[in-house]
C-alpha cells in the first residue's frame, strides 16, 4: 500500500470515529490505533486480575457469611472482567498468553492502587467505595468508546462495578454506625486509601503524554485532572454522611467554582509506585507468576487431553 | 422428634458445605487458569450460599436469638461436624479436584435422598442445592478425566491426591447418633445406604480416567464426632478471625 493510500484510509477512519460509529475488528484500523488499544484493554486487564488479590486476602477473614459471598460474588465478578476484556484484546491480533507474558515481565502495567496491602476489613469496604468509585468515574465513559468489542466490554463492567461501589459504601456505613473501634477501622481506612485513589487517574494533564490521542479516539473524553475533580465532588459529601474525615486539610469546598479545592498530590510516591517500589508490587506480581507457573502442568495436561479426545473422535468417524 | 437434635443433624449437614467453602475460598486469584478462577469461586459461592439456608433454619430452631453468624465462627473446633475430607488443605489442583470430586459424588447422592425427607424445609434447600452440586460433580469429574488422562506428570500428581485422599472417604458413611435419630423419624439420609453407588460412581469415573482405585482399606475415623485433623485449628483461625477479635459486633 502507498503512503497515499495508507492516508486515505487514516482518514476515511478517523471520520467514521468522528461520526461516532464503531471500530471492530475486522476492519482496517492505524497500526497505532491497534496498538494502543492493546495497551489499554490488556492493563485494564490486567488490573481486574491482579486486582483480585488485595481482596481475595479477606475472603477466608470475612466477618460474617453474608460478607463472605458478597466478596467471593466480587472477587468472582473481577475475575469475568478479566475475561472478557482479554478476549476484547485478542480481537487485536494478540494471545492471552502473550498478554500474560507481558504483564508477568513487568513490561505490562496494571493500576498501580492494587500494590497497596489490604490490612484490615474496613479495607474492603473503601476499595469498594473509592476505588471502584474512581474505576467508574474513569470507566463510564468508555462505554462510547469507538473500539466496539472493548465499549461493549465495558458497559457490562461498569454495571458491575456500580454495584461494587455501592456495597463498599454500605460496608463503610456499617461499621461508621458501629462501635468506636468499627469507626476507627473505617477512618484509619480512609487515611490509606484516600490518596492513592486520586492517584488513580494519573499524572496530571501537564504531564499525561497519551490524552490528546486518546480523546481523537474517544478512549478519552476528559482529562485526568477533570476526572480527578469529579471524583473529589462526588467522595466528600459521602465522607460527610460516613461522619469520617478525609485526611487533605486543604479539602474544602470553592463556593466560586463549586467545586472542590484540595491539597497538592505526593507525585514522588505515584511514580515510585508505577516503577514496581510501592509497598506490594513484588507480592501481586509474584502471586500472578507462581499461580501461571505452578499451573503450567494443569493447563498441558488439559490440551493433552482434549487432543486425545479428538483423536478419538476422529478414529471412531473414519 | 426433639428440636435439639434436628439442630444437631442441621449442623452436620451444612458443616460439610462451610468448610469446604472455606477451603476453596482461598485460592481465588491463584489458579491455573482464569476459568477454573471463576469456577472454583463460584462452587464457593453456592457452598457458602447453602451453608447459610441450614444455619438461618437451625438457628431458627433455637429461643436464644442466634444467628447464623454465631453458628458458623463461634464454635469450638470440637463442635464442628463436618468430615475429614473437606477440611484438607490445598496442596495442589490436583488435590483440589479430587477432595472436591469425593465430596461431589457423596453430596448429590445424599442431596437426592434429602429431597425425599419429611421435613419441607430441608427438601427446599436440597431442591436448590441438587441443582448447584449437579454442576459441582460434572465440573471436578471433568478435571479428575482430564488430569488422569492428560499428561504423564498431571497423571501422577492426581493419582498421588487420589492415593492419598482416599482414606477420608469411608468417613463420608459414618452414622452418627444423631443421624441415626434422624433417620428414624423420617427426616435425616441414610447414609450408609449410599455407600455402594458412591463407589461404584467413584471407580468407574478413576477408571475412565485411567487412574488406579487404591486397594487398601484402611480409613481414617473421626470429623462427625468432633475429632479434627491438624489443619482444622488453622482453618477456623482465619474463619473466626474478625468474630473472635471483634465480638459483638455488625458488620
Amino acid at each position: 500500500m502507498s503512503d497515499t493510500e495508507v492516508k486515505n484510509l487514516e482518514e476515511l477512519f478517523e471520520a467514521r470515529i468522528a461520526r461516532d460509529e464503531k471500530i471492530e475488528p475486522k476492519d482496517w484500523m492505524p497500526e497505532k490505533y491497534r496498538k494502543t488499544h492493546i495497551r489499554q484493554i490488556s492493563q485494564h486487564a490486567h488490573s481486574e486480575i491482579v486486582g483480585m488479590l488485595p481482596e481475595g486476602n479477606w475472603i477466608t477473614r470475612a466477618p460474617s457469611l453474608r460478607r463472605k459471598a458478597a466478596l467471593l460474588a466480587k472477587v468472582q465478578d473481577e475475575a469475568g472482567h478479566g475475561l472478557y476484556l482479554y478476549a476484547a484484546c485478542e480481537t487485536l491480533g494478540i494471545s492471552r498468553e502473550e498478554l500474560y507474558e507481558q504483564l508477568h515481565s513487568g513490561k505490562a502495567k496494571y493500576s498501580s492502587i492494587f500494590n497497596y496491602p489490604t490490612l484490615t476489613w474496613a479495607d474492603m469496604g473503601a476499595i469498594g467505595w473509592l476505588v471502584d468509585g474512581a474505576a467508574i468515574i474513569n470507566q463510564v465513559p468508555l462505554c462510547n468508546t469507538s473500539f466496539g468489542p472493548y465499549a461493549r466490554a465495558m458497559v457490562r463492567v461498569c454495571k458491575e462495578e456500580s454495584f461494587h461501589q455501592r456495597q463498599g459504601y454500605e460496608i463503610m456505613l456499617t461499621l461508621c454506625n458501629g462501635t468506636d473501634e468499627q469507626k476507627a477501622m473505617a477512618q484509619d481506612a480512609l487515611n490509606r486509601w484516600w490518596w492513592p485513589s486520586l492517584m488513580m487517574f494519573g499524572p496530571t494533564d501537564a504531564e499525561s503524554t497519551h490524552t490528546e490521542q486518546s480523546m481523537k479516539w474517544k478512549l478519552k473524553r476528559k482529562t485526568n485532572d477533570e476526572l480527578r475533580q469529579q471524583f473529589v465532588d462526588q467522595t466528600a459529601p459521602q465522607a460527610d454522611i460516613l461522619g469520617i474525615s478525609i485526611p487533605d486539610p486543604e479539602l474544602k469546598f470553592n463556593e466560586e467554582t463549586g467545586h472542590y479545592d484540595f491539597g497538592p498530590i505526593d507525585w514522588d510516591e505515584f511514580w515510585q509506585v508505577v516503577k514496581g517500589h510501592g509497598p506490594c508490587n513484588k507480592e501481586r506480581l509474584k502471586a500472578r507468576v507462581d499461580a501461571w507457573e505452578g499451573g503450567a502442568w494443569v493447563r498441558d495436561a488439559a490440551m493433552a487431553y482434549a487432543e486425545k479426545q479428538e483423536n478419538k473422535k476422529v478414529a471412531k468417524a473414519s | 422428634m426433639k428440636q435439639d437434635t434436628l439442630y444437631q443433624y442441621i449442623l452436620g449437614i451444612a458443616d460439610n458445605s462451610l468448610i469446604l467453602g472455606q477451603r476453596l475460598g482461598e485460592l481465588c486469584g491463584h489458579g491455573p487458569t482464569l476459568e477454573t478462577d471463576i469456577a472454583i469461586t463460584n462452587i464457593s459461592l453456592d457452598l457458602i450460599g447453602q451453608t447459610r439456608s441450614y444455619y438461618q433454619y437451625a438457628a431458627g430452631l433455637c429461643d436464644d436469638g442466634r444467628t447464623e453468624d454465631d453458628i458458623a465462627f463461634l464454635r469450638k473446633e470440637r463442635e464442628y461436624r463436618n468430615v475429614l475430607l473437606v477440611e484438607q488443605p490445598n496442596t495442589h489442583f490436583g488435590y483440589v479436584m479430587v477432595r472436591q470430586f469425593f465430596f461431589d459424588v457423596f453430596h448429590l447422592l445424599f442431596l437426592k435422598e434429602l429431597q425425599q425427607s419429611s421435613d419441607e424445609t430441608l427438601v427446599a434447600i436440597a431442591n436448590k442445592a441438587v441443582k448447584e452440586v449437579t454442576y459441582h460433580q460434572r465440573f471436578s469429574s471433568d478435571w479428575v478425566k482430564r488430569l488422569g488422562d492428560g499428561t504423564k506428570e498431571s497423571h501422577e500428581k492426581i493419582q498421588e491426591a487420589v492415593d492419598d485422599l482416599w482414606r477420608y472417604t469411608e468417613g463420608l458413611f459414618y452414622v452418627t447418633e444423631v443421624e441415626s435419630a434422624a433417620v428414624k423419624d423420617g427426616i435425616g439420609v441414610a447414609v450408609s445406604s449410599l455407600k455402594d453407588a458412591y463407589y461404584e460412581h467413584i471407580k468407574s469415573v478413576l477408571t475412565e480416567a485411567t487412574l488406579s482405585v487404591p486397594e487398601h482399606s484402611f480409613f481414617q475415623k473421626g470429623g462427625k464426632d468432633g475429632i479434627h485433623t491438624e489443619h482444622m485449628g488453622y482453618l477456623l483461625s482465619d474463619l473466626q478471625y474478625m468474630q473472635r477479635t471483634f465480638p459483638n459486633m455488625n458488620w
